[in-house]
């Protein structure tokens, strides 16, 4: 289990325990986080559970996949240096404490 | 509690239960809820005798079915014909009815034909056609939401968005319900639709070759990913086929699920109303409240364990997603329709690698007519009898007669 905590638009934050080897955005949706909204389950093809990596774990996690970069030209909320999709960054303990926010909107 | 007071003997595997309920069958059609509840409360996996498969109607089953499909494949056919004993009545789709590797490359191609960018792009577009057919529908007051709006909508986007040329069109909706009512057993929903099948499938198989399709248009550039290799040339007519084959009729269903839902739920009216940001929700509940796509097949490809019992290899396993969706394992209230509802996680696209790769098109279209209305009609409302279409996979309406007051 590691740890993951989401930071809402409003800075209201939540704390996660994510079972490694699953997904973040899987994550959220155990654990019913709001504003993660995955509308493809997992499939890499809606954009709809973007979120931005905090500055301090973007260097540890996987470099973004050609599909993954097309995909964040296509979300709903700015796209940002730090943009991910969450179905795409797996869980393990050295994400241990990874930050990520929640951009306003998914769609 | 077991009435004897004995436990049960020691090494002896679970059976499945056998059940006699067709779920092909008008009767069902109806009202397939009763059904779909004694299915579920039968067991985690089932037998349904009438037509020698076996079944899943729980979500946890159904999700782990689809999930999975090295052991449950679907290049078998996703209908009840096996393709390893009988002869497919059309060539076979090269993303539905394939398996990875095959399937993995030309899905890679239709997820960038239909991506969220590209959806960016229709976003306008289909915004604006859904304003002026809700105004035109408003302003005619009472009318029949099927063909003028379910049906109507969709037709005056899709084929435009794929590249079609304006001849033939009508042949689109009947191919469709053909490959769906294919899908299911040899009855006469079945034996009907392919004895009539001939001149769809001439026309959709001549739409499908590149010098027909429009520059710019989904199968337009289908065909260009034939130029830089992803696909042959061969393959390219295929891939459009599968989106003539599913990017219709199932739209029409689900944007008349969605008006039936509003009709009937006045409650969930009054808020998608008073918040129109809802819309994109108040569609994708509706697809799990309808299902408008009720049933997939798959084949094992080995013995597999699943919910405590063994399915032998090579055999048909019928996944009820329209169960699935309405399963209180897995849902709150299922038989209620709520517009605010969590619904991330319902199989009405299906799940895993085989979920609907044009689900992304089909949102934008239900999100574009679901905030024109609420955004232009004061109420809906019934104004007659609804009236069912059968088809062996899709669940929907034939006839809805509707009375909308302006805003």
């Amino acid at each position: 289990m590691t740890t993951i905590t989401f930071i809402h638009p409003d800075n209201r934050s939540e704390s996660v325990e994510a079972e490694d080897g699953a997904s973040v955005m899987l994550a959220a949706l155990t654990h019913g986080i709001d504003g993660i909204v995955a509308e493809c389950g997992g499939n890499a093809v809606c954009a709809t559970c973007h979120v931005y990596v905090d500055d301090a774990w973007t260097g540890k996690l996987d470099p973004v996949s050609d599909d993954e970069d097309a995909l964040l030209d296509g979300t709903a909320a700015e796209r940002r240096p730090n943009s991910r999709l969450s179905c795409q960054i797996k869980v393990q303990p050295a994400l241990a404490g990874l930050v990520v926010r929640i951009p306003d909107r998914q769609s | 509690m077991n009435p004897t007071g004995l436990s049960p003997a020691a090494g002896v595997a679970p059976v499945i239960p056998h059940l006699a309920i067709d779920p092909f069958s008008y009767e069902f059609f109806d009202d397939p809820y009763p059904a779909h509840q004694e299915m579920r409360e039968a067991g985690p996996v089932i037998h349904l005798d009438a037509w020698n498969v076996y079944g899943v109607a729980r979500y946890a089953e159904v999700y782990a079915v689809l999930n999975d499909p090295q052991t449950f494949c679907s290049s078998r056919g996703v209908g009840l014909s096996d393709f390893a004993k009988e002869k497919p009545w059309r060539p076979p789709s090269l993303i539905l009815e394939a398996d990875p590797p095959a399937h993995t490359r030309t899905r890679a191609v239709l997820s960038k034909v239909l991506s969220p960018a590209v959806m960016k792009r229709l976003r306008d577009g289909f915004m604006v056609a859904a304003e002026a057919k809700i105004d035109e529908l408003v302003g005619r007051g009472s009318f029949d939401a099927i063909p003028d709006l379910a049906e109507a909508y969709p037709l005056s986007v899709f084929p435009d968005a794929l590249g079609l040329k304006p001849e033939g069109r009508e042949h689109l909706i009947p191919y469709a319900s053909l490959v769906f009512n294919a899908f299911g057993p040899p009855n006469e929903l079945r034996q009907q639709a392919i004895e009539r099948s001939a001149p769809h499938q001439a026309y959709v198989t001549e739409q499908c070759q590149r010098d027909n399709l429009t520059p710019g248009g989904f199968g337009s550039c289908i065909h260009a990913f034939s130029d830089s290799g992803e696909i042959t040339p061969a393959e390219a007519p295929l891939l459009v086929r599968s989106l003539l084959s599913a990017g219709l009729d199932t739209t029409v269903y689900g944007i008349g699920a969605a008006v039936y839902c509003l009709a009937r739920f006045p409650d969930q009216w009054a808020r998608l109303r008073a918040d129109p940001s809802l819309a994109r929700n108040a569609f994708e509940e509706a697809v799990r409240f309808e299902s408008p796509v009720q049933t997939f097949f798959r084949t094992t490809t080995r013995d597999v364990e699943l919910g405590g019992v063994t399915i032998p290899e090579g055999e048909k396993v019928l996944m009820f997603l329209g169960s699935a969706n309405r399963d209180p394992r897995r849902w709150e209230q299922p038989d209620s329709y709520d517009i605010t509802r969590k619904v991330s996680g319902h199989v009405g696209f299906g799940s895993g690698i085989h979920m609907c790769v044009g689900q992304l098109v089909a949102r934008l279209e239900g999100e574009a007519v679901l905030t024109a209305l609420a955004r232009k009609v004061g109420s809906v409302t019934m104004s007659g009898e609804p009236k069912r279409r059968y088809n062996n996979t899709l669940r929907g309406l034939e006839s809805l007669p509707v009375t909308f007051t302006p805003a």
